[in-house]
């Protein structure tokens, strides 16, 4: 009895191995060689980019974008230019499955370095799982990247020295956004007496922004109502009809997963016309409008990162990766899309950072300590975009120990069924506007935790 | 007022969606007492199934036949891999084994259709009717139609088949159906089995309403008040309990969760539901328990 | 069966330790013990930081929390699914209270956070009282969706903060930091062992067996005389009590941060998966299972790079890990639906018994 279960059970795990061996064989998969614990090249001359991706479960077609996008963009750096100055990128995956305390076991486990060759920073793409290790790595002195998300008051360096919600932070997103409803508006005088609804994911992620839209509304005049989907979001009956009742000029999507293509089909439904639905960074990929059908058509999103094939970095990945064989996506149609670029600016900047480091602590592998630096230094300015060939994939991005977002704008892009079109180029938030708020809760941070600030202008090093 | 109606018909059309779902739960648990968590899955890798066939080129026919013919022999492994052996275990071990086979059956979709979503185009449209004097459509139509055909078909089954028949037998006392003779696997098949053909059906038409993803099989969540309210091992309940949890959470969403700050409906279900039950504790429609000591 | 020829003083055995005078056998338990709290005690200058803090702290917290669900659904028998509601009051409540109130011990956050917990715990198993059987799991359920919601839409359990996520403040014991990998093994040790032992008490005291009598026949034991409402919300109270605690842990001890999704409907399912996986109605079996379903993911992956590595897509490991899990699961069921507590047991008696053949 219990052989023939163990063999029932070995048989549908085979079949299911072979099935998808013969699949990926007919789509020609290869993966990247460098994610093995076994590497090829000499220990100990490699910078080491541990890796806490989900491809598995219900955010996997985001995670498996992302990972993709950095993977073949730190195999462009190996295979063209040789690595960083000589020095090598090599990584490892870990699956979290996007589970907070996953992620803190893969950390604990890979923050040791690969074979000798030292961890240069943590990207792990979820905010449950950054909040849960900052703690952490600022004591292991790993930097902690959080693009496009995180806490915003981690832009502050001087509290948060080891963390950086690079290109764009949550308080961002929104004011960019209102910053553009009023460009379409004629004018953000002309905001005065509009209705704007913010429909929002039932989660912290999803409520963050409220008090910056409220001050936001009361800075130009505009009247803001949130109003909550809950979460995962397959049913928005009720939202939308209070939308329809409370009939809006814009609606800002804060939207995360399934949420999205719903909020759009059910608009439709409703009678909201979709173009002027604004969606965040969160809600502006083809995963998002895909499943929506014609719903979607005329939807208009935030990027920091375009979708398309045609920057020439995306070029040379096509060239010296994906024509290698080397490349990380299952499915070389997803080069190019949302969550894949996203991946790619996020490669940029992680090696960047690298280089950077490099410059002051010389051409080794670094520790994250050193590395840490190289990111508070980063200067990505037009000049540079051109030699990375990310210029308008990557918007113009200075980290300084004040400032650890070091962009903070945005291009709005439009579906039109097929792909989304940029529509602008980069419109900035009112940083200056949301500095004070963001110091109000890094201080109350410092305080809770008992942490002094550190005095940036008086630092030549840390 | 009306209003009102728009929302209380947006509820019972959502209703209808839960009940679809939650069909799938009473068929197994009318004929094998056991709770399948792994229903979410199942409806999950049917959407998958028929979403991959049509998008490799097969018409649509074919593929749901195809679709049909793959959650049939996935009920009939089920039955015979993990029911079969836990047929007498204890009530909670059978209801972790379906989690352990949600878990299966995910990582098994995943692994053969791919991490992608999709979208499902099922041909009929979703906008609003013109004409008529709150918001319906047609997709809303079909659903609605296509749940009450399935509520009706399923009753019948239930009350005049040698197979209905034999299943609410066995329901009732799995010993006495041995002992007069029923052959339990085939049951047991047969209840699987149509269970797997409800998934596909409540799949395809979720997953034209919110796209073929992942986290389509959260909409098992909705159905377990419905189940709650309805009684677990009543047809005519399901659509009684889809009804009332539809209606309410809609109502109570709009009207009273909006001075909360919304979000209600998470838990509004729930709440209704502890407060049916402590009016009849088994449900609108279940079976009345009698203890004997 | 061999029959013991002794029968008067001892008790009848054919296991040859039983046959020891009690003198002995109280000095070899002794040891035992000393011996097991001092390998507990000084585990931290054992082993690496990362089995401190990724593996034994989440064992012990889940572990708690499995003892906290075995009291509710395994001596009690009340079905319950709201373990991680529970874990999140504790937790919440613990940093509220230690936020607010100047200078209160830890040990007292702690406390007041397992009060408030079971206290909620009480409020949702009064359903209990009408409801019976699998309908019960209702309650429990709308605990869960409304505590994830509570806490997610009133600013005031978070002190406000933008994300909603609490964040652990330093740790520290009458002077002692305990902000290390060891700091905070310690701490949970501290928490754990004790209440261990009180649950190990409780099950073989009087309210164990009222309880047990009200998961194996309930009408039987009303007429019994057994006061089984009050059981059966003991069991509610008490087993939140341990969530609640098990949550602070989980918050402070492990992961430094909570948010109210981090707890919801899969971590209960999980703690579920512990108890059943551990054994039900078995104190042991908590850990068992926690290590099981802490470590079984872990060593999968390890084993599964180890094989495949870099020629199989990272998804495709994974995704047939996933499979594996779920298959165990099933397999585990099925050989032993006591759980592997009893596999264990089984196990021990076959050691115990082993003669070797004579010849």
């Amino acid at each position: 009895m219990f052989r023939s279960r163990v063999t029932t059970f070995a048989t549908i795990i085979g079949a299911a191995l072979l099935a998808t061996a013969c699949r990926s064989h007919s789509e020609g998969t290869s993966t990247g060689d460098g994610s093995t614990a076994a590497s090829t090249a000499v220990a100990g001359k490699e910078q080491y980019f541990p890796l806490q991706s989900y491809r598995v479960g219900p955010y996997a077609a985001g995670g498996s974008g992302f990972f993709g996008g950095f993977i073949d963009y730190m195999q462009l750096v190996n295979i063209r230019d040789g690595g960083v100055n000589g020095v090598k990128l090599t990584w490892s995956e870990c699956e979290t499955e996007y589970v907070v305390e996953r992620g803190v076991e893969c950390y604990e486990r890979l923050k040791g370095g690969l074979n000798g060759a030292p961890a240069a920073a943590m990207n792990p793409l979820s905010v449950g799982i950054a909040y849960a290790t900052i703690d952490r790595q600022t004591a292991d002195k790993i930097p902690l990247i959080t693009i496009n998300h995180g806490r915003t008051d981690s832009t502050d360096g001087r509290v948060f020295p080891y963390v950086f919600p690079l290109s764009l932070n949550p308080y961002s997103e929104i004011s960019a956004i209102v910053n553009y409803i009023g460009q379409r508006e004629g004018g953000l005088d002309h905001l005065g007496g509009k209705k704007i609804a913010v429909l929002y994911h039932g989660s912290p992620y999803g409520k963050e922004t409220q008090p910056i839209a409220e001050l936001l509304a009361q800075k130009y005049g505009f009247e803001v109502t949130h109003i909550e989907v809950p979460h995962p979001g397959t049913e928005q009956e009720s939202q939308w009809l209070q939308i329809k009742r409370l009939n809006p000029n814009w609606i800002i999507l804060r939207g995360w997963g399934i949420m999205n293509p719903v909020a759009l089909k059910t608009a439709a439904r409703v009678g909201f016309p979709v173009d002027h639905i604004i969606g965040n960074i969160w809600s502006n990929s083809e995963e998002d409008v895909i499943p929506a059908g014609p719903a979607a058509i005329g939807y208009i999103a935030i990027t920091t990162h375009p979708s398309g094939r045609d920057f020439p970095v995306l070029e040379e990945v096509d060239k010296y990766v994906l024509g290698a064989g080397k490349g990380n996506m299952a499915d070389p149609k997803r080069v190019g899309t949302g969550y894949y670029n996203l991946g790619i600016n996020n490669g940029i900047l992680n090696v960047e950072a690298v280089r950077v480091a490099q410059t002051k602590y010389g051409n080794k592998p670094l520790t994250g300590e050193q590395v840490r630096w190289g990111f508070e230094h980063i200067n990505i300015d037009d000049k540079r975009l051109e030699e990375l060939g990310a210029v308008g994939l990557l918007q113009p991005i200075k980290v300084t120990c004040l400032d650890h977002e070091g962009g903070g704008a945005v291009r709005f892009v439009q579906w039109d069924g097929a792909q989304f079109k940029r529509i602008s180029d980069w419109i900035k938030a009112d940083r200056a506007l949301l500095r004070p708020i963001i110091e109000e809760s890094s201080a109350k941070y410092a305080k809770e935790k008992g942490i002094t600030p550190r005095d940036c202008d008086g630092e030549a090093s840390l | 007022m009306s209003f009102f109606l728009e929302v209380l018909i947006g509820g019972l059309l959502a209703g209808v969606m839960y009940t679809m779902v939650a069909l799938g739960f009473v068929l197994i648990y009318k004929a094998s007492g056991v709770f399948n968590f792994a229903q979410g899955a199942m409806v999950l890798f049917a959407a998958l199934t028929f979403v991959t066939l049509s998008e490799h080129g097969l018409a649509f026919p074919w593929a749901l036949a195809a679709s049909v013919a793959v959650m049939l022999v996935l009920a009939v492994a089920i039955e015979r891999v993990v029911l079969r052996p836990l047929v007498n275990a204890p009530p909670m071990a059978l209801f972790l084994a379906t989690l352990g086979l949600a878990f299966v059956l995910e990582g098994l979709a995943q692994l053969l259709y791919g991490t992608q979503v999709h979208g499902l185009d099922l041909g009929i449209s979703d906008a609003p009717i013109h004409g008529l004097p709150i918001e319906v459509s047609r997709f809303d139509l079909l659903a609605a139609g296509i749940a009450a055909a399935l509520v009706a078909t399923l009753g019948v089954l239930f009350q005049t088949t040698r197979a209905g028949v034999g299943l609410r037998a066995v329901a009732d006392d799995p010993l006495a159906a041995v002992a007069v003779g029923l052959d339990l696997p085939r049951l047991w098949a047969i209840a699987w089995g149509g269970a797997g053909v409800v998934a596909l059906v409540a799949g395809l038409l979720w997953g034209a309403r919110v796209g073929v993803q992942f986290s389509l099989s959260l909409v098992v969540l909705k159905a377990l008040p419905v189940l709650i309210i309805g009684g677990f091992s009543s047809i005519g309940g399901v659509i009684a309990g889809g009804l009332i949890v539809g209606a309410s959470e809609k109502l109570a969403e709009v009207y009273v969760g909006s001075h909360l700050g919304g979000g209600t409906e998470t838990w509004f279900p729930y709440v209704l539901a502890v407060a049916f039950l402590l009016a009849r504790p088994t449900g609108l429609f279940g079976e009345r328990l009698v203890e004997r000591v | 069966m061999t029959v013991s020829s002794d029968a008067s003083a001892w008790p009848s055995s054919s296991d040859r330790s039983e046959t020891r005078p009690p003198a002995l056998r109280t000095a070899a338990w002794v040891v035992a013990i000393l011996v097991a709290t001092g390998l507990l005690v000084s585990l931290p200058l054992l082993v690496t930081d990362y089995v401190l803090s990724a593996i034994l702290v989440p064992v012990l917290a889940l572990g708690l929390a499995g003892i906290g669900q075995n009291l509710i659904t395994g001596y009690a028998g009340q079905l319950s699914v709201g373990s991680a509601a529970f874990m999140s009051v504790g937790a919440f409540a613990t940093y509220d209270v230690h936020l607010h109130v100047r200078g209160i011990p830890l040990l007292a956050s702690f406390a007041f956070g397992g009060l408030v917990a079971g206290l909620v715990g009480v409020f949702f198993g009064l359903p209990s009282l009408r409801i019976r059987g699998f309908y019960l799991v209702v309650s429990t359920l709308a605990a869960q969706f409304f505590v994830v919601w509570l806490f997610t839409k009133v600013g005031w359990f978070s002190d406000y903060s933008a994300s909603g996520v609490i964040s652990a403040p330093r740790l520290a014991l009458a002077g002692w930091d305990l902000s290390s990998p060891g700091g905070h093994y310690w701490l949970a040790l501290m928490i754990v062992a004790p209440l261990t032992l009180v649950g190990r008490n409780l099950v073989r005291g009087r309210l164990g067996r009222s309880w047990m009598a009200v998961r194996d026949m309930e009408t039987a034991a009303a007429l019994a005389g057994v006061r089984t409402g009050r059981a059966k919300l003991l069991a509610f109270g008490i087993g939140s009590f341990y969530c609640g605690v098990a949550g602070a842990l989980w918050a402070f001890t492990y992961l430094g941060t909570v948010e109210a999704h981090g707890l919801d409907l899969d971590r209960s399912f999980q703690v579920l998966f512990i108890v059943i996986l551990g054994g039900l109605g078995s104190i042991t079996g908590s850990f068992i299972g926690a290590a099981f379903v802490i470590l079984f993911p872990v060593a999968l992956d390890q084993v599964g790079s180890a094989l495949a590595g870099g020629s199989v897509d990272a998804s495709l490991l994974q995704n047939i890990e996933k499979i594996i899990f779920g298959a165990l699961v099933i397999l585990l069921l099925i050989k032993q639906p006591a759980g592997t507590v009893r596999l264990l047991q089984i196990a021990w008696c076959r050691v115990r018994r082993w003669r070797p053949r004579s010849a």
